[in-house]
């Protein structure tokens, strides 16, 4: 039955559940490359991880092998990562420097840092042909739209479809709350990236990140060990314990209180989970802080920043953003049951250093490739993924407080309950708009 | 060639040995080669115990005392003692084999310099080590239950610098890991910072740089590699 054109597509999905092909089907997933990850804007990186000119960063959107360079007008531009000429990929590194132009290692067809074409080897072989330097055959192609966002560099594959603030919408904040952390207003990208392979697909990552059931009962183990090592710490050395125990034991609080943590879900399936972890201790760091954050800001605006109650915000479909401990998780879709993910940390500029490192803690413990917390995480998500696999049952439930979510006039929805799955019903809702090509 | 083959043969001091050896008519070519193989075998030992003979007068010459021989061995034996604890799971010994300050880290690329301050795979101290300890021995660690085993090699081991209370060791190591019906290989070097304590080593750093540290990792390593 998928094997028909779209329309049937809107028949795996139902206000409360989900047909399991919606996660392993390989022409579903062409699909959503094509009319969503191809489509969007998708996040390339930050404008800090190419200072210079020549500095450039490679990554694919959807399917696309794709480079971020800044060129000699110090312009960040996103482009094929591929000689017009014979398709020859032209920065073969994750990151470098292509000095004064980019040379494809197959002709030596050399182009500016902007894509243009600099020079051919013998010209003339060209003479009387439609391909000359004029063609923009000859030149490196572009993305159809490039743009940024508080120094958040996104490109679109399209050239039609909304500008990126509206892409955004609400999830803006996600960007917005964590620049305004920094006292000069702006953030700087740590140039290392954790990167790890999900073997599942990728909606399992999106629905999990503002799943407020799953944590005390799939990262049990490590909360527990992180109380208890707290409970130790505060015995022996009656002080309180370093922030990042209390980032590893948070996630073991009751059902009830994760009930109580609210989930707030937008148009395009963004949504934003509420902050539950207290990441305002009173101590000398953090005062220090707060002390600049006055000083740039003034109180009132500064605390108006510091108290914004925020945990992640999701821009759907492949961004997970915690901006209050400055990382943010990026999904590259490789296939119906693989996905690439990269972690990226930021510094606050002007904020001290220990504040930093306190938020490295948490990028490491919770990301890295030696990760307590997610390793449980994806353990799920592949068992998860087997069982979509088997036909032993077709649907997979989102019934969750089904009917009991508050629908507001501007198209958000707020889930009563944390635990409420009110996320995954509007993350689908935004899904099979993309997929009908409504969006 | 065969002149040639011959002649290097006369001049190893065990011909006799290899040539009492039976050998065919046929094919001599061939056992030719065998015989160098064997030839040279033996040429090795004697060599080793006439070497051996002629070292002695000479033996104020050798830089390495034996000292730096026994510290060679001391932490060798160290290193191969850490595998062994890893390899049969023995967390809490693993944990005790560092120092009060111990820590251990690997980073993301071998540039960074700091275990603190900048992104990596592992940066514990022995607080950390001990949530890693309690979390995989929690009935409810979910991502332990599969079938799991590892295997380590530690090898090419170099002293770096010795001082009087400290060892800065580098060495390689390769490790297999079983998980459910996969096996994966991971690689790198090791670079542990040895106290001197009592008769053997605390660590004080224990550094490990994978060598494939910067591509996506299929999965996450659950414990210390």
């Amino acid at each position: 039955m998928l094997h028909e054109p779209i329309p049937n597509l809107k028949k795996l999905v139902e206000p409360d559940r989900v047909h399991r092909l919606a996660y392993t089907d390989p022409e579903i997933f062409e699909l959503e490359i094509k009319n969503i990850f191809e489509k969007i804007w998708v996040y390339c990186g930050h404008e800090s991880q190419v200072k210079k000119p020549g500095d450039y960063q490679t990554l694919t959107i959807g399917r696309q092998p794709m480079v971020m360079i800044r060129g000699k007008d110090m312009k960040v531009r996103v482009l094929y990562n591929r000689c017009p000429h014979r398709g020859v990929e032209l920065c073969g590194a994750l990151k470098g420097n292509a000095g004064e132009a980019l040379t494809c290692s197959y002709h030596s067809w050399r182009f500016h840092l902007d894509g243009k074409i600099e020079s051919i080897p013998l010209m003339k072989g060209y003479d009387g042909t439609r391909m000359n330097v004029d063609n923009p055959d000859c030149s490196m192609r572009a993305a159809a739209r490039v743009d940024s966002y508080r120094g958040f560099v996104f490109a679109s594959l399209s050239p039609d479809g909304p500008p990126l603030p509206e892409f955004l919408g609400e999830a803006k904040i996600a960007f917005d709350d964590m620049c305004d952390r920094a006292p000069e207003g702006e953030v700087e990208v740590v140039p290392y990236c954790h990167r790890v392979i999900q073997h599942s697909n990728w909606k399992f990552f999106m629905e999990n990140q503002l799943d407020a059931l799953h944590p005390s009962v799939t990262h049990q183990s490590t909360g527990v060990a992180a109380a208890w090592v707290e409970r130790e710490i505060k015995q022996k050395t009656g002080e309180a314990p370093p922030l990042y125990y209390h980032y590893l034991s948070a996630f073991t609080m009751s059902f009830d209180k994760w009930d109580s943590v609210q989930t707030l879900n937008y148009p395009r399936g963004h949504g934003i989970l509420k902050g539950y972890m207290g990441l305002r201790p009173d101590d000398p760091d953090t005062n220090a802080y707060v002390a600049k954050m006055y000083e740039a800001y003034g109180k009132e605006k500064a605390e108006k920043f510091l108290s914004r109650d925020i945990h992640h915000v999701l821009v759907y479909p492949y961004l997970s953003v915690q901006s209050p401990l400055q990382q943010i998780r990026v999904l590259r879709p490789i296939a119906p049951n693989k996905t690439l993910s990269e972690i990226w940390h930021f510094r606050l500029k002007g904020a001290p250093e220990a504040i930093y490192r306190r938020s490295l803690w948490y990028y490491n413990l919770v990301n890295s490739p030696a990760t307590m917390i997610n390793a449980d995480d994806l353990e799920n998500w592949t068992k998860g993924q087997w069982g979509l696999e088997s036909s032993g049952m077709d649907w997979v439930s989102f019934h969750r407080d089904h009917g009991r979510d508050q629908e507001n006039a501007d198209g958000s929805i707020y889930s009563n309950s944390g635990t409420s799955e009110a996320v995954m019903r509007s993350q689908f809702k935004a899904w099979t708009e993309y997929l009908a090509g409504d969006k | 060639m065969a002149t040639k083959k011959k002649t290097s043969a006369k001049k190893a001091p065990v011909k006799k040995a290899a040539v009492k050896k039976p050998a065919a008519k046929k094919d001599v070519k061939k056992k030719v080669t065998a015989k160098k193989l064997v030839a040279k075998k033996v040429t090795s030992k004697k060599a080793a115990v006439r070497n051996a003979a002629v070292k002695k007068p000479t033996a104020k010459r050798v830089v390495r005392p034996t000292a730096v021989i026994d510290t060679q061995r001391a932490v060798e034996q160290f290193l191969y003692r850490q595998s062994e604890i890893l390899d049969t799971r023995q967390w809490q010994s693993f944990i005790d084999l560092f120092s009060a300050d111990g820590v251990y880290w690997m980073p993301i690329t071998q540039e960074q310099t700091e275990w603190e301050g900048s992104p990596s795979i592992f940066a514990e101290d022995k607080l950390m080590m001990e949530v890693r300890m309690r979390r995989v021995l929690h009935p409810q660690a979910w991502s332990q239950s599969p079938m799991w085993a590892t295997n380590h090699l530690v090898s090419n081991v170099v002293i770096e610098k010795e001082t009087a209370g400290e060892v800065q060791v580098r060495s390689r190591f390769h490790l297999m890991e079983l998980r459910r019906d996969t096996v994966r290989h991971f690689g790198g070097t090791y670079r542990h910072t040895l106290v001197k304590s009592g008769a053997g080593y605390k660590i004080k750093l224990q550094r490990v740089d994978m060598f494939n540290s910067q591509a996506p990792y299929d999965y996450v390593l659950q414990i210390w590699v």
